[in-house]
């Protein structure tokens, strides 16, 4: 059924408008991992196309193959019908590709119109950079986007929604004719998306192409015209969205019911283990409670910028908290470090966990034994044996697939990674353990695995809080969900009121 | 007006102001505009350097060889002046400027095509071109005698009130003020040094950005060399020990930070007359000489805690970082 | 509800270890390092009739010795992430306290005390900056270093201190054993102490994973600021010993004491192998680099080779032996494309 995929036409494409940028049997392979497998995609004018899949699928590199940062090892791209290769970044940006990114990728310490114009100043007669106008330029961009940022202040100053929009005027001021927005609605509020879909229909009466990657479906099916659904890097589907139903959509996404994905154990529900009250931080949550029982698992939901990692880094000792009780088993406790916290019996497995949870150039069994160094050691003496045996005790437990215990983990997939951090705490054995997006970046496979062993640990008689954004997710392995909305809290539900709806609005505060 | 008021510069300012009035009460005649004028002048190749090792910096790098590029120009050109009195002094100069620029691209090739942080790439090309300062003299020393009047003279006369010397430190500070915010290279540094993943989304290439950085760096240490050997009328190997760690400390007085990316021309040229006052004090108020190193690095220290409390403030707490992924798995997502 | 999904899975057996050791080790940095540290050797012994006698061998080691041993605490500094330039200036301190104590009629292991003394307090003062302060170690370190060598100038100016007790002499002039010095002999029991210390202890581990990752270290329960600060004073301590060392090797004490020597130290660790960015490094490899450094200078000494030629040498090998790899990997990367 894929093969159909060679070259993607048809229903998409209206009155035959050919389309601007065109992707033909592209695949990335990365030592260890195949990012993107044989992978064709068409990007047409005036028209916004939604890349679709979970993540893991490898949308993110096709973006950075799009932007020229990344070059294909199979595959050609053709823009306007004819076969370009991106030589790099700029490369990319003379064919007129631009990105707008979740967190957008541009300068802190230099000014809105500098970050508008970097490379492509306007000059002056002797070729130097005309700051006067690259100023009233960038006055002009953003107040074509309806905006009054001032263009001489740092950027820093600016808020989340108003970098998209410098980075859009960015776009616009390149003539940009491709537009990738990579999930560009996190942490905007409901007006600030509006204010985004009114620029996105803009750019469209101008002819652009927007390829427009998003998790959420209601605004998909608002925006977008076209789909294209990724799963573990390979095209899975396309079409025009709004006459493909959502369910088929997920369907392509996940490529099994959704039910399965989540294998829930039904776990008796002990008493408190750990009461959070009125917890607080400086500027990032305030009076925040919550009870975690033995076995349970709580979720915590909410958009970027909530406060959820926040909380739990501070559950955690990563931060100090302002104020507020902690009691663990019956027993204030303090937590003023991660090791307090260790020794507590709390721990923490992070979400970007390349970046926080694991030392990647490490072999495994170092990682793995970090924490747990006082008890395979002997008075401060590292002893290899020791490790090994637990390192392997774990490895085993979670199934992971790696050449050998001695490699760096950073040679693994996400998946394993992962695996890696979880049994790295596990062997801590702690009371309560914190996820924060345990699935984020990991393929299917290993996701319903995961789901699968979170749920044998609550049944152990662990306590789990999982912080996610992936509503199948929370709502399918939850007992309870503690909704955040900008670092307050937003409500807390039972299992049986658990829907969409409901825990979006309360994440949205829309009515 | 209060945003000027916090920015650095002019804090910078008062201090140097106020420092200079404080003297002033202990040695009469200090805040006089001759002495000033004179302080400036005395302190024009460390402003030179200074804005060298400022244009590095700005990149995420450091020139630890500026010094010992500095004493093997030199020594080269007066070595050819005490050779060749008939050359022009022009050609001299641009010879400076030249092996300088060649000895900053040796600097710049080895971090730009081999990757070697530039730390360990100064530290090596330091001893070698101090090295090759003495395997080019011989050991010898090259004296005033032997060295032509124009070659001395010109950085001392008089022009509109004050030595060539302070002039040429003067309009070097504009040209790289100009560069430096005017010209893509120099945009181009900000961007390298402030977000190197996001200068590459950019289309700046960083690497030749750092390149182009360590030719000026080197070319500016080849015009320094021309003024430091005619202004003390003597070259020998040791010339400018230690300068490439006062251009670090003028830099970082003055706000630039050394992770890169942030930083003032006017910073950088107050960082070195901050340095610069207090050496030409400490005799003229009685203070021992011996203790101007001392006051150097308790200020170099200072300057480093300003630093690190204005680049804390930055509101939120934000645990995420800002670059984008690296490893395959991750950007597999 | 659906029930557990469980895959049946044989189970799997990941080995400890890939590949033979002898594969592993043959292509480490270390070995590279040692077969230029036999080139050396056997080229100075062609070139010098002097070269290969036990007594002016035992000469040699001089040279490096006292650079070692601090160079085996900044290892480890680096390693985690950091950087310490002062290093040379707190000998020079370290010293002047010491010559101070001995005008004062201090015994030789008051001034042993003192001179350890001083280098731990610069050690923690650098600490302090570094670790509670959270501020770069590289520019923090220049301040220092011209803070702690500036107070030496501010008390001794342009004079020296000389008389040293008689016994003093013997850490830096004295013989344990046949050829072998007092020197000799500290550098090689620091040798295994600090191998130890980085290689086989819970401490060791926690610097690796710290200049890994530092974010992934404080996450895990490391606690990085400790480490450092500790790093930081082990490394004032050694600069304190090796200035014990020196001092008593000179007899004397100027202001201007093993000026340079910062640099040296971090080519030595560098050359060693220990990355500059950090995460990795080995001490053999650092002990190593003392020879080959020590060597090369010798060498060139017995050729009358004056002291500032010698340093070309040693920049140009620290730069070949930093790219040679380099150059090696990007060869390999075009070949296999």
């Amino acid at each position: 059924m894929n093969n159909a995929l060679q070259h993607p036409v048809a229903s998409v494409a209206t009155n035959d408008v050919p389309a601007i940028l065109e992707m033909r049997g592209i695949s990335q392979i990365f030592p260890g991992v195949k990012a993107l497998d044989n992978v064709s995609i068409a990007l047409y004018p005036g028209k916004v196309t939604a890349l679709i899949g979970e993540n893991g699928a490898g949308k993110s590199t096709l973006v950075k193959i799009l932007t020229g940062i990344y070059r294909p090892n199979e595959g050609e791209i053709l823009v306007d019908g004819k076969p370009t290769t991106f030589a790099n970044a700029q490369a990319a940006i003379d064919a007129g590709v631009t990105a707008i990114h979740q967190e957008t990728v541009l300068f802190d310490e230099l000014t809105v119109a500098e970050n508008i114009f970097l490379g492509h100043a306007p000059r002056t007669r002797f070729r130097t950079i005309d700051w006067k106008l690259m100023n009233s330029r960038a006055k002009a961009l953003l107040t074509s986007l309806e905006s009054n940022i001032d263009p001489t202040i740092r950027l820093k100053d600016l808020s989340i929604a108003q970098r998209h929009l410098v980075a859009i005027s960015r776009a616009l001021s390149i003539e940009a004719r491709i537009v990738i927005m990579d999930e560009p609605t996190a942490a905007l509020s409901r007006k600030e998306i509006d204010d985004l879909f009114r620029i996105v229909e803009g750019l469209k009466a101008q002819g652009k192409a927007i390829l427009f990657i998003s998790h959420k479906f209601d605004e998909l099916y608002e925006i977008a015209d076209n789909f294209a659904v990724f799963r573990d890097g390979r095209a899975v589907g396309h079409g025009n969205l709004k006459a493909t139903p959502q369910d088929e959509i997920v369907r392509m996404m996940v490529g099994r019911d959704v039910e399965n994905a989540f294998p829930k154990i039904d776990v008796a529900i002990g008493g408190p283990v750990l009461q959070v009250e009125k917890y607080s931080h400086q500027t990032e949550f305030r009076d925040i409670s919550l009870t975690l029982r033995k076995g349970e698992i709580l979720g915590i939901y909410g958009l970027i910028g909530a406060g959820r990692s926040e909380l739990c880094q501070s559950l955690f000792g990563i931060t100090k908290p302002l104020s507020g009780k902690l009691t663990l088993n019956g027993r204030e406790i303090s937590i003023n470090s991660p090791l307090d916290a260790i020794r507590a019996g709390i721990v923490y497995v992070p979400e970007e966990r390349g970046r926080h949870g694991l030392a990647l150039p490490m072999p495994i069994y170092q990682n793995m034994t970090l924490p747990s160094l006082g008890r395979t050691s002997r008075k401060g003496f590292l002893k290899a044996a020791n490790e090994f045996a637990l390192a392997r005790k774990y490895a085993e437990r979670l199934d992971l697939r790696a050449a050998a215990l001695s490699v760096p983990v950073g040679t693994l997939s996400g998946g394993n990674q992962q695996k890696v951090v979880i049994g790295k705490w596990l062997a801590t054995m702690p009371k309560v353990i914190i996820l924060d997006e345990p699935t984020k970046g990991i393929d299917i496979g290993s996701k319903a695995a995961v789901h699968g062993f979170i749920s044998e640990l609550a049944a152990e008689g662990l306590s789990i809080i999982m912080i996610s954004s992936e509503l199948p997710e929370i709502i399918g392995m939850s007992d309870r969900v503690l909704v955040m909305k900008e670092g307050l809290s937003a409500g807390l539900f039972e299992r049986k009121d658990l829907t969409p709806e409901t825990l979006v609005r309360a994440a949205t505060g829309n009515a | 007006m209060s945003r000027l008021l916090r920015k650095r510069e002019t804090l910078l300012f008062i201090i140097i102001a106020v420092m200079i009035g404080a003297f002033s009460t202990r040695a009469d005649g200090f805040a006089t505009p001759g002495n000033l004028a004179g302080i400036f002048n005395d302190t024009s190749i460390l402003i030179i350097l200074a804005l060298a090792q400022m244009t590095v910096i700005l990149t995420k790098s450091i020139d630890l060889s500026v010094a010992a590029n500095l004493a093997f120009t030199g020594m080269a050109i007066a070595m050819l002046n005490a050779a060749h009195p008939d050359l022009p002094l022009i050609v001299l100069i641009l010879t400076a400027v030249l092996i300088g620029a060649c000895l900053g691209a040796i600097n710049g090739f080895l971090v730009w095509a081999l990757e070697i942080p530039p730390i360990v790439v100064t530290l090596g090309t330091l001893t070698i071109y101090r090295g090759m300062a003495f395997v080019l003299s011989g050991g010898e020393w090259v004296n005033a005698h032997q060295m032509t009047p124009t070659f001395l003279n010109v950085p001392r006369t008089v022009v509109l009130g004050m030595p060539v010397l302070s002039w040429a430190a003067i309009i070097i500070v504009a040209l790289i003020y100009v560069v430096l915010k005017y010209t893509q290279f120099g945009r181009s540094t900000y961007a390298a040094g402030g977000n190197p993943t996001a200068a590459v989304y950019a289309g700046v290439d960083v690497g030749w950005t750092k390149f182009l950085a360590f030719v000026l760096s080197g070319a500016l240490a080849g015009l320094a060399s021309y003024l430091w050997v005619s202004r003390y009328a003597v070259a020998y190997v040791d010339i400018a020990n230690g300068f490439e760690l006062d251009s670090v400390a003028a830099c970082v007085i003055g706000g630039i930070s050394i992770a890169g990316g942030v930083g003032s021309v006017l910073g950088t040229v107050l960082g070195a007359l901050f340095l610069g006052v207090i050496k030409n004090a400490l005799p003229v108020i009685g203070i021992s000489p011996f203790t101007q190193m001392a006051i150097s690095g308790t200020v170099i220290i200072l300057a480093v805690v300003f630093n690190a409390r204005r680049e804390r403030n930055r509101g939120r707490i934000i645990l995420r970082d800002k670059a984008a992924a690296e490893t395959p798995a991750e950007v597999a997502a | 509800m659906s029930t557990v999904v469980s895959t049946p899975t044989e189970k799997r057996v990941i080995p400890d270890r890939l590949g033979t050791p002898f594969k592993r080790i043959m292509s480490s940095w270390e070995v590279l390092l040692f077969g230029v540290a036999v080139v050396i050797f056997i080229f100075n012994s062609l070139a010098s009739p002097y070269f290969l006698d036990a007594w002016n061998l035992s000469d040699a080691t001089f040279n490096f010795t006292e650079k070692a041993m601090i160079a085996f605490a900044m290892a480890l500094l680096v390693i985690s992430g950091e950087i310490d330039l002062s290093v040379a200036a707190i000998i020079a301190l370290a010293s002047t306290a010491m010559g101070a104590a001995a005008q004062a009629g201090v015994g030789a292991p008051g001034l042993v005390a003192i001179g350890v003394g001083v280098g731990l307090l610069c050690g923690m003062f650098n600490g302090f900056l570094v670790s509670v302060m959270k501020l770069p170690s590289i520019v923090v370190t220049i301040g220092t270093m011209s803070l702690f060598r500036g107070i030496s100038y501010i008390v001794l100016g342009d004079q020296a201190y000389g008389n040293y007790p008689e016994d003093f002499a013997f850490f830096g002039q004295g013989y344990v054993v046949w050829v072998f010095s007092f020197e000799f002999v500290l550098f090689i029991v620091l040798a295994i102490l600090f191998a130890i210390l980085l290689h086989a202890t819970n401490f060791g581990r926690q610097v690796y994973t710290i200049g890994n990752n530092d974010f992934a270290a404080r996450f895990s329960g490391i606690p990085v600021e400790r480490v450092k600060f500790i790093l930081f004073m082990l490394t004032g301590v050694m600069s304190g010993i090796a200035s014990v060392c020196l001092t008593s090797r000179l007899g004397s004490t100027r202001p201007s004491i093993a000026q340079g020597w910062e640099l040296e130290v971090v080519t030595m660790v560098v050359l060693g192998g220990v990355s500059i960015l950090g995460g990795s490094g080995k001490i053999g490899g650092v002990v190593i680099a003392a020879f080959v450094m020590g060597l090369v200078t010798f060498g060139l000494g017995l050729l009358n080779v004056p002291g500032i030629v010698m340093s070309i040498f040693i920049g140009l090998l620290l730069i070949i032996t930093i790219a040679i790899p380099i150059i090696a990997r990007r060869i390999k990367a075009m070949s296999s494309k």
